[in-house]
This record gives C-alpha cells, sequence and structure tokens, in this order.
C-alpha cells in the first residue's frame, strides 16, 4: 500500500496547482538572485589525451568586466567554446545565472538567452552591407517563418543608427562588410554585440589589430559596457588589461592559476614563474 | 529609409539605376520572358506555316523544354549560390515531379492504350498484374497527382534535410549524400516490380485535362503555362532573397558558425530553404513530362543533376537570372551540339564547366556585372554620405561618447 501512498503524493505533487510546470514556464529569465551570472564548475575537456581544460572553476558576477590572461594554449578559448555551446566538455557543469543549464542548450539556444561572442578573427559576413551585419545580429524571433516576413521596426532602425555611430562606421553604412579594413572590421563585430544587446559579452583579444588610439577606445567602449552588461574579456595585451582591468583571472592549463586585482595578480609568485616572469 | 540589401540583385539594381534604366531587374526579367513567350506563341498559331516568322511546333515544345531546366537550374541556384549547398542530386526532385505528372497522364490513356485495358497501363498488363497498386490510387485525378507530385518530393527534400542538416553534414560529404540519393532512386525505378514502367517508364501519352497532347494548341498552352510558372518562381525566390531569411541564407553560406552564434538555428533554414528548391524543380518536372511526352528512370542519373550545376555555373550562381540564362544557353548548345556531334556533347560539357570555373568563375552574370555595372564598394547614391565620412574613426566615435 505504501507505494500507491508514495504514487498518489507523487501525483498531487505534480498537480498542485499553485505551481507552473517547468516545461509550462514561459520565456526564460537569467536568475541572478546569488549576484553571480556565470558558473564554470570542475570543467574538464581534452582533445585526443591533450587536457585543454583541467577542473576548471571560474566565477563571474553580474555586471562585471572580468579580463583573462593566460600563454598560448592555457584553455582561454576552449573555454569561451564551451560557455557558446561549441565544445561539449567531457565533465563539469556551467550555469548561466542560477537556473539555466548551457551545456545542453545548443549554440543558437545559447545566443538567445542574450550570450554574445567575439571571435579572435574578425567574423563578419564579407558578402552583405555594414548595416546587414548589424541587422543580422538584432535580437528578435530569429525563426524562419518570422524572417521571411520580417521589417525593421524605426526602434529597431534606431539602435542600429546608434550603434553605427559609437562604432565610427556611420559612413560605411552601405559598404560590404568584406570592404572594411582589419580593424574596422573588429568594430563591426563589437558593433554587432552591441545590437544584439547581450547579458554575457565574451570578447577575444578586441585589440589585435588596432592602432594604440583604437585600442583606448576599445578599452572606455568596454568599461561603459560593464555595468548594465557583464564583460568577459581574453587579451594578450598587457597593457591593455591593465587599463581596463578590476579582476584578472590567470589560466594556466587549463585551470585558474590565480584571480585578483591586476596587482595582485602580478605579484603572486605563481604567476610570475609561469607567467609575467617568461616576460619581465 | 530603405533597407540596403546586398545581394547581388540589389546590387545590379543599383547600378542600373545608375544608367537610369527605368525598371526593377525582376520587373525586367518577368517583362522580357512573357513578352518572348507571347511572341513565340502568336507566330507558332497565327503566322502560317511557309512564313519566315513562323516558329514551328517543335520550338515551341523545345522552348518549352528548356524554360523547365532553367527552372530547375533556379532551384538549384536557390540552394547553392545563396546557401552554399552544392546538391548534385536535384534532378531526383524533378524527375519525381515528373513521375507523378506522368501517372496521372498514363491513366488518362484509358483504354486507348495497346492492350485496351481501362484500368491497368499497358506495361502493367504487360507483367500479369491482376489490378493497379495502391500507390496509383487516385492518380487519374488531375488535382491529386499535382498534389502528389509536389508532396512527394517535398516530403523527400525535407527527410533528407532534416537528417543530414541536424548532423551538421556539409561541403562534399552533403554533394556525395545528395548524389547517391538520386542513384539508389535511378536504381530502384529502373526495377519493372516498382510499377513504374521499369527502364521504359512512361509514355505514350494522349491528353491532359481531356486536351489532345499532340494538338499545336496544347503544347503552345504548356509553353505558356511553363513561362508563367518560371516567372512566378522567380518572384517568390526573389522575395525570398530580399527578406531578411535570404540575408540569413547568405550568411550562413558565408559563415555558418558564426550565424549559429548570432542565435539563428541554421539547420532550420536550410532545411525549408531546400525544400523550397526541391519544390520548384518538382513544378519543373510536372511541368517537363507533358511537353517531351515521357518520364524513365534515366533522369534520376547523377550526369543531369551535375549538367544542372554546369548551367548554373555558366550562368552565375547567386543571381537567379543567371542561372535562368545559363540554363537557355548550354541547353541551346547542347541541341545544337547534339545535331553536329552527338558523341562529342558530353565532352563539350566537361570542358565548358572547366574552362567556366577557370575564367569566369562568378559565370556569365557576374561577368557582365564586373564589366558593365562596375559597382563599386561606395555607399550608394540615394543614402547621402554623411558629414563623418571623411573623418577618422576614432574621431567620429570619442564624439559619440
Amino acid at each position: 500500500m505504501s507505494f500507491l501512498n508514495d504514487a498518489l503524493e507523487t501525483t498531487r505533487e505534480t498537480m498542485r496547482r499553485d505551481q507552473v510546470w517547468p516545461m509550462l514556464m514561459p520565456d526564460v529569465q537569467v536568475n541572478v538572485d546569488k549576484d553571480v551570472i556565470l558558473y564554470v564548475e570542475g570543467v574538464s575537456v581534452s582533445f585526443d589525451g591533450f587536457k585543454a581544460l583541467n577542473d576548471l572553476n571560474l566565477y563571474v558576477n553580474d555586471g562585471e568586466l572580468r579580463c583573462l590572461i593566460g600563454a598560448n594554449g592555457a584553455g582561454k578559448t576552449t573555454m569561451m567554446d564551451v560557455i557558446t555551446g561549441k565544445t561539449q566538455p567531457d565533465q563539469g557543469s556551467v550555469y548561466f545565472g542560477q537556473t539555466l543549464d548551457l551545456l545542453s542548450r545548443s549554440e543558437p539556444e545559447i545566443a538567445q538567452l542574450g550570450i554574445g561572442r567575439k571571435f579572435q578573427q574578425p567574423t563578419v559576413f564579407a558578402e552583405q552591407s555594414v548595416f546587414t551585419n548589424l541587422e543580422l545580429s538584432l535580437k528578435t524571433n530569429q525563426g524562419v517563418w518570422s524572417s521571411l516576413t520580417a521589417r525593421l521596426s524605426s526602434e529597431e532602425s534606431d539602435r542600429i543608427d546608434t550603434v553605427l555611430h559609437t562604432i565610427g562606421l556611420k559612413g560605411q553604412r552601405n559598404l560590404l562588410a568584406g570592404a572594411l579594413s582589419h580593424g574596422q572590421k573588429q568594430w563591426l563585430e563589437i558593433g554587432m554585440l552591441l545590437v544584439s544587446q547581450p547579458r554575457l559579452l565574451l570578447i577575444d583579444e578586441p585589440v589585435a589589430g588596432m592602432t594604440a588610439e583604437e585600442g583606448e577606445r576599445t578599452g572606455e567602449l568596454l568599461q561603459q559596457l560593464a555595468g548594465e552588461h557583464t564583460v568577459i574579456v581574453v587579451e594578450h595585451d598587457m597593457e591593455f588589461v591593465r587599463s581596463i582591468a578590476r579582476t584578472v583571472t590567470v589560466l594556466h592549463q587549463g585551470s585558474v592559476l590565480a584571480e585578483g586585482s591586476m596587482d595582485e595578480v602580478q605579484n603572486n609568485p605563481d604567476v610570475i614563474e609561469v607567467y609575467l616572469g617568461s616576460e619581465e | 529609409m530603405s533597407t540596403p540589401s546586398s545581394n547581388s540583385m540589389n546590387r545590379l539594381s543599383h547600378t542600373v539605376g545608375k544608367y537610369r534604366l527605368p525598371i526593377k531587374p525582376t520587373s525586367l526579367f518577368v517583362l522580357v520572358l512573357f513578352t518572348a513567350t507571347l511572341l513565340a506563341s502568336m507566330a507558332n498559331l497565327w503566322v502560317p506555316a511557309d512564313s519566315a516568322f513562323h516558329v514551328s511546333t517543335y520550338t515551341i515544345t523545345l522552348l518549352g523544354k528548356y524554360l523547365c531546366f532553367a527552372m530547375l537550374a533556379m532551384a538549384v541556384d536557390v540552394v547553392w549560390g545563396y546557401c552554399g549547398i552544392l546538391s548534385l542530386g536535384h534532378g531526383a526532385f524533378f524527375a519525381l515531379g515528373g513521375y507523378g505528372m506522368g501517372m496521372y497522364l498514363m491513366r488518362q490513356i484509358g483504354d486507348r492504350g495497346v492492350y485496351g485495358n481501362p484500368e491497368l497501363p499497358d506495361f502493367m498488363v504487360f507483367l500479369d498484374w491482376a489490378e493497379l497498386p495502391w500507390y496509383w490510387l487516385g492518380m487519374d485525378n488531375f488535382g491529386f497527382a499535382l498534389l502528389m507530385a509536389l508532396a512527394v518530393p517535398g516530403l523527400l527534400a525535407f527527410v533528407f534535410g532534416w537528417l543530414a542538416f541536424r548532423s551538421k553534414v556539409t561541403g562534399v560529404y552533403l554533394s556525395i549524400m545528395t548524389q547517391a540519393l538520386t542513384y539508389a532512386l535511378m536504381l530502384a525505378f529502373f526495377r519493372n516490380e516498382m510499377g513504374f514502367g521499369g527502364n521504359n517508364g512512361l509514355t505514350d501519352f494522349k491528353e491532359i485535362l481531356g486536351f489532345d497532347l499532340q494538338a499545336d494548341s496544347t503544347r503552345v498552352s504548356l509553353f505558356v503555362i511553363t513561362a508563367v510558372m518560371l516567372a512566378l518562381g522567380y518572384v517568390v525566390s526573389q522575395f525570398i532573397m530580399n527578406s531578411r531569411m535570404g540575408r540569413v541564407v547568405l550568411a550562413i553560406r558565408d559563415g555558418e558558425p558564426r550565424t549559429r552564434f548570432l542565435g539563428y538555428r541554421s539547420e532550420r533554414y536550410k532545411v525549408w530553404l531546400f525544400v523550397y528548391s526541391a519544390l520548384l524543380a518538382a513544378v519543373a518536372g510536372a511541368l517537363y513530362v507533358p511537353q517531351v511526352g515521357i518520364i524513365n528512370p534515366g533522369e534520376f542519373s547523377p550526369l543531369n543533376s551535375i549538367e544542372v550545376v554546369v548551367w548554373v555555373a555558366v550562368g552565375g550562381r547567386g543571381t537567379l537570372y543567371g542561372a535562368v540564362i545559363g540554363a537557355l544557353l548550354v541547353n541551346y548548345a547542347k541541341s545544337r551540339f547534339s545535331v553536329v556531334m552527338p558523341e562529342g556533347w558530353i565532352f563539350a560539357l566537361g570542358a565548358l564547366f572547366v574552362w567556366v570555373t577557370l575564367f569566369l568563375p562568378k559565370g556569365l552574370a557576374g561577368w557582365a556585372q564586373d564589366k558593365f555595372f562596375k559597382t563599386e564598394e561606395h555607399p550608394s547614391e540615394d543614402e547621402p554620405l554623411s558629414s563623418d565620412m571623411d573623418t577618422p574613426i576614432s574621431h567620429s566615435a570619442k564624439g559619440a561618447s
């Protein structure tokens, strides 16, 4: 009889009228009750025996600007691949806010949750205009049928114009993106992120190929973004990191070596030994 | 404010505008097509046969056939030129559409067949079959047959596309799979037990909807209908390519992973585009069969599908009118060449493909655009340059902050 009671109890619990079944819950919202927007816990990835990530743990607060540094092969890009759904880790868990499991979602689903990514190599759609590149990045209904009848609302159009102004490509609006210079492509990619208004931005080497002045502008822009958005920047350029960083995480051989302010990190003996030591 | 779109058609429209051509390319295409169709039809029906301006019924049928091929080429261009999916098996959808129509025409023969059986087509009587197989039921109804001629290829494309694109099969692997698909269908349709007439296929048609298929008026009507369907297919395809869906499709062609990171489920876009393309091919096949009077498993042969790719490459992929022009030109050349040297055509075709790949990588359409409508990568004139065009990035950007 007890198992019948259990069954009855389970049914009662499932059918409670004061709650909604998870599958019927409306649009997903990022839950940041604990102030942490990204949890990466115990993540390991190996490629043919090579451990790209080794029990990596990383917590990023909502609205933070976090810099990731590390030598080549430290696992920075692999980590971004895991967060954005490109690579499935062998073990570990990745959560966006308290509730959203990123590992069970595909790249487009993760992008729709509000995680934007800028690649190391600028990857804009070369055959389409700057404006279209931005239009494609708008956060709207991205289904096949709605895109067939989609019209640009004046609000969206305004947003694109604002972003064009911010990234200084207003005059290149109708130019094919492929005709832009390397630095301009970098800007366009940042613009594509801005238009999509993500909660979390993953930015891989934003200043590569930029002049010092452009790099400075990029730094200012990233700092403006932090607060409203959460920004994770991977960068090799130590000067740049020093100029924008509040918290720095040093990766080494697939796990976190040190974390803290730039000064703390620079004075950390481990870091000096494996990373900065070789340079300075 | 106009939404700039950068597909080549629009780029052409900008520049044609510069040359003060008072018409949009799509309208121009439809106008030329309809004028030619009308002239050819009138020259056939109303100009006496001994006049120099008379167009023979043979020519009309030939033209109708070319237009069907043009539509097939457009179908391939939609997936290949715009989305980078190189299908070497589009002949399969064309042939399935053709078989659908062929089954209807077969049933219309009734008791006028060689064996005079009112119910069974000749080949079934010959095989000693007692009754119609289940999949022939209802095919004597024109509407139902037409529905099947579209639904079967559409469904096949959906299932194939869903499996292939969901598993992220791309590039040459996908091409080989499409080729295997059409080859497998060819082998299947060659079998007599399939109930589609084996290697003889379906032929000896008498009439369509009560009209004699041999009559000039029927031939001309079929030709005109084909032209109308081609125009319709063109306009719909252009609509799709000008919509945001078209821009996503181009984005998938140029950088699928990037498109996915923007939040687009690329596999769904590819599946639906593939289905649309298969439907276009099926319509072309269904129009082709009553005009040429036969459909057999040879239409499934991989070589046919590869030829279509050559038409598109010659005309210029990524432009709809390029695909149409390519199909017309190559098929005209084939007709002429086959008379002079039937054995040589296949070599000529191969040489043409190599030549186009080497010297006209963007096809005739791309070549013509570069030569006559050289657009430069500058902002188009209807959007006046803003004053900050010449100021350095950092300057104008600083103004923003």
